[in-house]
Formats: structure tokens, C-alpha cells, sequence
């Protein structure tokens, strides 16, 4: 496998346990290599029902009545749901990231007097099967009366017609970074000004697993039991309580195995709502889970934006300022508040450059289409702007991409780096992996082979993408992470994080943690996690914090765990504290190993015998610990490289070598790290090539299956050459986040190597996908002499 | 209608309706589920099985067409608790993450390498193009498919 590791700061060690740094087997695969993962729909309780929805035909609709006798006339259909039944149940509803005070978009579980998207959910059916179910369905009868459709957002701001009666002029929110006027100066005398329209496609996170969950309302004790597919159970529990009206600790949330959510299942959406509220109305368990086509229909879509995007540089290619004019379509009904993220895409613009002047704004706009969800950098519309404009500058002030970048990329000496737009940067090696991904694609032969191949009318391209990303969130929810460790009476070791496995590797990363932490053997330390009745709060899979946050709560608890280690082995030894050290699954003094007791003996102690402890220390061997973030975030960042060919003829993009050179710190897991950065990435190649949620302009969505939405498959895909540069970042262990990097590289890399490719035509690249049809267009329009 | 397969060595006979798929006899009848749905169109392959030896995705085909034949589920693949090749290098090369298409990832692998016993690696990408992963770009799934047929990837 191709993997390169640069170690820049040789004085501060990699993660360097015995199992951390090692490309240690994961324990999640036992059960999921056999098919005995627990997946939302594998469960089954007894007496359980099964839920379906109806959902609107129209982008937008008045509800004139609904016809349900007929569908509950149905043998085997328990109940036919409607707004009226569900919606006035609703206590509070709002999501913790978010907060009750911010100006939400309203989302009625069901619709109430109004569909706002093609799906949009405006009956729940239960009945004692989903066939039953669904051939119910199709009998409730409801008379819609169709109305104009704001589809397109970009002209939502002029139109009389509202998604929501509540946001005139469709705008959800905006913000923007440092006045306008500052930073125009510096346009208006500066040598040269580049600047150009981007438009990005919506395209969605299409986990293989779609939503889904079993709720279980118990009547005599008054406790929910909620089995889902989600990355955060403690924020479903959490929301459920509010929502419900129900104390937080009746309700109970288990999650063993998520099939990928990638953003989409971080917070609990309306047809979830749906099945908390109907729970108690009815005898059994209730399932809800979505099929492909709802998923691809009504469970969300990101990435739709667009933005103006200028640069301007000194006569040497310094960029001197930069400015984003951003506009996102959020749908009827996005989940979470849309505006936070789309001013990220602003404030990151500058990306990892010295830019002194930089400004943006950036607005978030409804349309009646489905809502905007999260999605593995969500802000990463960022990285496409700023980097296609760079290399289309190059272009224009005719500066080799790489030289450019080079001129402008920050140094190790500029930090801590405080950009136009407010973030200080520190901790991070952009020009190191610029330079480390160049060297190992082989730039200067690659231009020579590029060069020889156009000679016989072959195109081939070259693009990078370098970016600097927030991960570790440490701010409200995020910034806390918690563990406990017990040391059971034999001498096992459990540990209990919030966690649960979603493709993340979570399980794997926390054994190999306290492995190390305690010194003791791996297959010696299990994990629990996913389950609110015995983990520690936790704010789950999301901003790229799990492995960070979750080695901070490790170590704050593995270290008072060691602590009562050495006090109790201490005691039986009649050695020194100070004179013990921990390894190998015992405590044994210092320079005589073979003075020493195991961890089972010491618990055998602890639990069962405590009156041989010494006087004062409590019975038991097990810690609980939480870590609070010590920094507002944790910045990642990497370089993309990409080559390409493309066939001037069909406009098939065939990319040849993909390198990633990251530094999220040192590694726990390489082998995780690299799963995480190709996953990423091929979601980003999928979504610069193939993927593309479609609407008609009837607001129809087009693309509500696999069959028509378009997902990379290992025939297309290229390998992935990893160069790692670890740089300890500033929590514990110095690990940083890399879940979502690969995703926000990607598109601008395959953008500009294509570009590169077709450089010879005079075609500028703006918008994507970059399908074989677009790439023809491109090349007539070239042809013809047409600019675009 | 009564249909009968023997899955994973086992007979299953059960009463069930015309129309219901093999995938749904095998979660919802036979209480094996380890094989997933992920998309009803047949795209996606998690639902992958070996149906008298070779993968069928089980969205496709009526329980009652399997009616009288072998079929061979994740559950079934190990013997005597020992992983079979494919499952124990899908470990050795991480070739899964969330693990929701791995059943029909690894099922698909056993019939390409018993059509293909040392298959290029154009060969191991053209054969598994049916199913979809999400989470790991593919690339170790190709290395632990080559990596079971014996090649050094």
C-alpha cells in the first residue's frame, strides 16, 4: 500500500504506545464480518408494528382534506396519522448544537396545511406489517390543491411566493465577515483581479443504511425505548425528552451498528419526530425504516450553492485580498439551522494562505425542494471556490499552478496565523503537504509525460487542492466528552463511551487507547458503547471529534484509574508508589519485574476482598473522567493531488493517480486514518463526476434511486496514495480530526485536474458535475469559440 | 404458498406470500439478518447471496424461485467457527467500515473467485462494480479481494 510518513517535529512523539500508532485489527469486524452487526432493522420486539408514510406528489401544495376511512379499513392497519394527531403533541423541539433561541425554520412533524417538497410527509400509517402498511397508502386519499413552486433557489429571493409565510424573500439568514469597503480598496488597486461565478449541484450523503428506528413506548413505567440509526444516540435521547415532554433519564437510546450516516444522521429529522410522538399512542414497538427512494427523496440534500468568488494579486502572484459573494439553498426544511455553515464557507475562503484582506457573505435561501442536511464538510464549498479561482488565475497571469500556491501557502514561521476572516491557525503544515504530495506524484515528470501525450492528442490533467479545516469542535456541546473505565472483578477491562459504531472505527480506537493507557493486553479491554443507559453523555459522530475528544476523556479517566492502581498495588507490595510502573496486564516495582501483582489479583481486592485495601481507598477499580476541548477547534489540513485523462471525444474523465497528504497529528490507527481519508475522497470524486440529486423544474426530484442517482463503484475509483505529515495538534496525544477532510479535497482536485486536462481548449470549468455530456458542451462551446 | 431452501446447510420451510422476495424469506422467515437491503433496485448488492453456489442479489429473486435449491447467507460462510478466506483478509486489509454492504461485498467476492481464481485487479473492480460501498472508497476492499487469491497486492 502507498503510504508515506513524514514526521516534522522529531522531539514530540507520534502516538507511540504499543497499540496506538499500529495498524491494529479492528474489533468491530468480528460481529460485522459474520452478520451478526445489530443494525436498526435487524431488531425485532414483540407484538412490533411496522410505519410507512404518505408524502406529497407536489412541490408545493394546500392540503384540502385527507380520505383515510378506506386505508384504515384495511385488515391489519393499526392507525392512519395525521398532523392533527401528531403535530399538537409537540412540547419542544429544538436540537442542542442549535439551541431553543435561535430562529429556526418550522418543521411540523406532518404537514399541517401545506406540502413544501416533493416527499414532504403528510400521513403515518401503522399496521402489522410494511406491506400492509404500504398497500394502505395507497388508499388514504388526499385532495392537494397545487401551487406555485419556488424550485430554484437562486431566483427565491425575487419571488412573491414564500416556502415558509414566516421568511419573506425565502431568506433563512445571513452573515458576513469584515466590511466590504476595506477590502475593495485593495481590488481597485491591485495588478490583477481574478474572478468567477461557481455553481455546485446538490448531491446527498447516501449512507448504504437509510434512516430508520424502532420506538418502544411503555406505558406502566413510563419509559421510551428508542432503537436507532444515528450517530448521536445521546442527542436523540435528548431531543425526545423535549420534544415528548419526557424526563430525559426515562427514556433509554440504543445504537449497536449505524450503516454510515456521514452528516445526515447527526440530528433527529421530522420523520423521526413522527414515530416518537406516535409511540404512545399505540400497542407495540413501532419500526419506521426509510427505503432508498425516501432517502434519496426526502432525507436530505447538501452541497447546492453557488458564489461569486474574486482574488486579487500583485504583479508577483501575491494574493493580496479575497472576497466570496455565497448563496446555499437550505430547501423547505434543513436540519440543522443552515446559516452557521453557510458562513463558514466565507469565513474559510482565504483557506491556508497569507491573505490580508478577506471578507464574504454568505446567505442561506429556502426553496421547495428537500430540506439541506449535513454532510461531510458541510462548509467545503470553500475549498472548490477558492482553489479552481487560483488555478484559473495561474491560468491567466500564466504562473504554474504549483508556483503560485507556493508563493502563498502559509509557513510553519507565519504561526499562530491570524486570517482576514477571524480564525487563528495553528498546529498545521500546509506548504509540508503541498510540497510532500508534489514530490510523490513527481510534478516535473508528470508535466513532461502531459506534454507528450497532448503531442498525440491525449489530455491529461493535474489538480490540487489545499484546505485547512475545523475539526474537534470545543465550543457548547461539543466541548466536553466523557469515559468510564472499569477493571471488572476478574481483571477484564470495560470501557463505556457515548461512541457506538458507525463506520468510524470508534470501537476499535478506544480499546486501543486504554490498552495503552493501562498497560494491558487489547483482547484484555472491550468497549461499550451506543447505549444512553449506561455511556456517558456524549455529542457523538460528527465534526470530525470523535478520535480527539474521546483520547482526552481516556486519558483523564485512565489516569485516575492508574492512580488507584498503584495506591492498592503499593499496599500489597509494601513498595513505593513512586517506585511502580504499570505494563503487561500487572504493577510491579521499577527494575524488579518480578515484584509484582496482576490486574486481576489487584481486582479480586478491590471487589471482593476490600478490607485487605488500604485504609481510605474505596472498594472497586473503575474511574469516570471527562475531558473539556482545550481549544475552540482543532485545525486539520491536507493537499489533494490529481491526475486525469480525459477523452475529447466522449468526455469520460478517467483519473489515473489520486495522492492525499494530510496531517491530522499523530496517528492512533493508520490504517483507520487511511480508510477515513479514501472513503472521504471517493465521496468527493463521486460528487465532482457522478453524483447529482436532480429536480425538473416542476421541482420533481428525478434521481429517487441507485438506477438514477449515480455512486462511484470500485470500477471507477482510483487508488489512493497516502503521504502522512504529523504535526501534534493541542489536545491529548496531539490527534486531530480527519473524518471529513477526504470529502472536502476532493471535488476541487478533480475540477482542476479536468481543467488542466482540457487547458489546450481555452475551457474554463465552473460548474459540476462533471459529466461526460457537461464535458462535451464544454468543448463544443470551445470550439465554437463561445467563452461558456 | 410453501417454499422450501436449503440455507446454509439447513431446510427452511415456510408458508409465505407469492410475492415475497428471497431477501425478506431469509430476514423475516429464516431469522437471518446478516443480508440487507439498501436500495430495492438492485443496484446497490448488500442483499448479495450465493444461490446454488453463485451471487444472486436476493432483491431480485421470489423466494418461490429458490424454492428446491442451496443458499449460502454471511451467517453461513464461516466453518466450525473459522472465518473463511475472504472474511478473514476483508479483516487483515480493513476492507470494511460501517459494515452494512459487507455482507453482500464479501458473498460477491466468494463467487467472483470461484468464477476468477486469480483475478487481475481490473478483474476484482469490473466483478464487484454491482456493489456499492460508501465508507471505504473501495480501494482495501480490491487489496483484500487480491490478498484472498493468494497475489500480493
Amino acid at each position: 500500500m502507498p503510504t508515506d510518513v513524514q514526521r516534522l517535529d522529531a522531539s514530540s512523539p507520534s502516538a507511540a504506545g504499543r497499540y496506538a500508532g499500529a495498524r491494529v485489527n479492528r474489533v468491530e469486524d468480528a460481529r460485522l464480518l459474520t452478520g451478526s452487526g445489530t443494525f436498526v432493522d435487524d431488531v425485532s420486539r414483540p407484538g412490533m408494528l411496522h410505519a410507512c408514510f404518505v408524502r406529497s406528489p407536489f412541490a408545493r401544495a394546500r392540503i384540502e382534506a385527507i380520505e383515510t376511512n378506506e386505508a384504515l379499513a384495511v385488515p391489519g392497519v393499526h392507525a392512519v396519522l395525521l398532523a392533527a394527531d401528531l403535530n399538537p403533541d409537540v412540547r419542544e423541539q429544538w436540537h442542542t448544537s442549535i439551541g431553543p433561541d435561535v430562529p429556526e425554520v418550522p418543521r411540523p412533524p406532518l404537514a399541517d396545511d401545506e406540502v413544501r417538497f416533493v416527499g414532504d410527509p403528510v400521513a403515518l400509517i401503522v399496521a402489522q406489517s410494511r406491506y400492509i402498511a404500504e398497500d394502505a397508502a395507497e388508499l388514504v386519499v388526499v385532495d392537494y390543491e397545487a401551487l406555485h413552486a419556488v424550485v430554484d433557489y437562486a431566483a427565491a429571493e425575487t419571488d412573491d411566493v414564500s416556502v415558509h409565510a414566516t421568511i419573506p424573500g425565502n431568506v433563512v439568514g445571513q452573515m458576513a465577515g469584515p466590511p466590504i469597503a476595506e477590502v475593495d480598496a485593495v481590488f481597485a488597486t491591485a495588478a490583477h483581479v481574478v474572478r468567477e461565478t461557481f455553481r455546485q449541484h446538490a448531491y446527498a450523503p447516501v449512507p448504504m443504511e437509510t434512516r430508520g428506528l424502532v420506538v418502544e413506548w411503555s406505558a406502566a413505567s413510563g419509559e421510551m425505548t428508542i432503537w436507532a440509526s444515528t450517530q448521536v444516540p445521546h442527542e436523540v435521547r435528548l431531543f425526545c425528552s423535549r420534544l415528548l415532554g419526557l424526563p430525559e433519564h426515562r427514556i433509554r437510546v440504543v445504537m449497536r451498528d449505524t450503516g454510515g450516516g456521514f452528516g445526515q444522521k447527526v440530528l433527529v429529522q421530522r420523520e423521526e419526530m413522527c414515530l416518537m410522538l406516535a409511540a404512545r399512542k399505540l400497542p407495540g414497538a413501532i419500526k419506521w425504516i426509510e427505503d432508498r427512494s425516501e432517502n434519496l427523496m426526502a432525507a436530505g440534500q447538501s452541497r447546492h450553492e453557488h458564489a461569486v468568488a474574486r482574488l486579487a494579486f500583485d504583479d508577483e502572484g501575491t494574493v493580496l485580498a479575497a472576497a466570496l459573494d455565497h448563496a446555499q439553498d437550505v430547501g423547505a426544511y434543513p436540519t440543522p439551522w443552515p446559516v452557521g455553515t453557510a458562513a463558514a464557507v466565507g469565513m474559510l475562503f482565504p483557506g491556508p494562505y497569507r491573505i490580508p484582506r478577506a471578507t464574504f457573505r454568505s446567505k442561506a435561501v429556502a426553496s421547495n425542494t428537500v430540506g439541506r442536511t449535513a454532510y461531510r464538510g458541510p462548509w467545503q464549498f470553500e475549498s472548490v471556490a477558492r482553489e479552481v479561482l487560483l488555478d484559473i488565475a495561474a491560468r491567466q497571469l500564466g504562473i504554474d499552478p504549483v508556483e503560485l500556491r507556493r508563493r502563498n501557502l502559509l509557513r510553519r514561521d507565519n504561526l499562530p496565523y491570524r486570517s482576514a476572516t477571524g480564525f487563528v491557525y495553528d498546529h498545521v503544515t500546509p506548504l509540508e503537504t503541498f510540497d510532500h504530495a508534489i514530490e510523490m506524484l513527481d510534478y516535473e515528470t508528470f508535466r513532461r509525460e502531459q506534454a507528450e501525450a497532448r503531442a498525440e492528442d491525449r489530455y491529461l490533467g493535474v489538480g490540487t487542492c489545499t484546505f485547512i479545516e475545523p475539526t474537534t469542535p470545543g465550543y457548547g456541546v461539543y466541548g466536553t466528552e466523557g469515559a468510564t473505565i472499569r477493571i471488572e472483578p476478574s481483571g477484564m477491562v470495560n470501557v463505556y463511551v457515548a461512541g457506538g459504531s458507525s463506520g468510524n472505527s470508534i470501537e476499535t480506537t478506544v480499546v486501543q487507547l486504554v490498552a495503552d493507557a493501562l498497560g494491558v493486553d487489547i483482547d484484555d479491554v472491550a468497549t461499550i458503547q451506543g447505549d444512553t443507559a449506561v455511556t456517558p453523555f456524549g455529542a457523538g459522530a460528527c465534526g470530525s471529534r470523535s478520535a480527539s475528544m474521546t483520547a482526552g476523556a481516556v486519558a483523564e479517566t485512565a489516569s485516575v484509574l492508574r492512580d488507584r492502581i498503584v495506591e492498592i498495588a503499593a499496599h500489597r507490595l509494601e513498595a513505593a508508589v513512586e517506585d511502580l510502573e504499570l505494563g503487561g496486564g500487572r504493577a510491579s516495582v521499577r527494575g524488579t519485574p518480578s515484584k509484582g501483582i496482576t490486574y486481576g489479583e489487584l481486582a479480586r481486592v478491590a471487589y471482593l476482598s476490600p478490607y485487605e485495601l488500604p485504609p481510605g481507598t474505596p472498594a472497586g477499580l473503575e474511574a469516570s473522567g471527562r475531558y473539556t476541548a482545550a481549544t475552540p477547534q482543532v485545525w486539520t489540513n491536507a493537499t489533494h493531488v490529481c491526475t486525469c485523462e480525459v477523452d475529447a471525444t466522449t468526455g469520460l474523465v478517467r483519473l489515473l493517480r489520486y495522492i492525499v497528504s494530510e496531517d491530522c497529528g499523530p496517528m492512533i490507527n493508520p490504517a483507520v486514518v487511511e480508510g477515513q481519508i479514501a472513503g472521504g475522497t471517493v465521496q468527493g470524486i463521486g460528487g465532482a463526476l457522478y453524483e447529482h440529486l436532480v429536480y425538473d423544474e416542476d421541482g420533481n426530484p428525478v434521481t429517487t434511486t441507485l438506477v438514477d442517482y449515480l455512486l462511484p463503484t470500485a470500477a471507477e475509483v482510483p487508488v489512493i496514495e497516502y503521504g502522512h505529515v504529523e504535526t501534534p495538534g493541542p489536545g491529548p496525544g496531539g490527534h486531530k480530526g480527519v473524518g471529513e477532510g477526504g470529502a472536502i479535497g476532493a471535488p476541487p482536485a478533480v475540477i482542476n485536474a479536468v481543467a488542466d486536462a482540457l487547458a489546450p481548449f481555452g475551457v474554463t470549468i465552473t460548474d459540476q458535475p462533471l459529466s461526460p455530456s457537461r464535458i462535451v458542451a464544454l468543448l463544443d462551446e470551445a470550439r465554437r469559440g463561445d467563452p461558456r | 404458498m410453501d417454499v422450501s431452501i436449503t440455507v446454509n446447510h439447513q431446510t427452511q420451510h415456510h408458508d409465505v406470500e407469492a410475492r415475497t422476495l428471497l431477501v425478506q424469506f431469509l430476514r423475516e422467515h429464516c431469522l437471518l439478518t446478516g443480508t440487507k437491503v439498501g436500495c430495492d433496485t438492485s443496484s446497490c448488492g448488500a442483499c448479495t447471496v450465493l444461490v446454488d453456489g453463485e451471487s444472486v442479489k436476493s432483491c431480485t429473486m421470489l423466494a418461490a424461485q429458490a424454492d428446491g435449491r442451496r443458499v449460502t447467507t454471511i451467517e453461513g460462510l464461516a466453518t466450525d467457527g473459522e472465518l473463511h478466506p475472504v472474511q478473514q483478509s476483508f479483516q487483515a486489509n480493513h476492507a470494511l467500515q460501517c459494515g452494512f454492504c459487507t455482507a453482500g461485498m464479501v458473498l460477491a467476492t466468494v463467487s467472483l473467485l470461484e468464477e476468477i481464481p486469480n483475478p487481475t485487479e481490473r478483474d476484482v473492480r469490473l466483478g464487484l462494480e454491482g456493489n456499492l460501498c460508501r465508507c471505504t472508497g473501495y480501494h482495501n476492499i480490491v487489496q483484500a479481494v487480491l490478498a484472498a487469491a493468494g497475489q500480493q497486492p
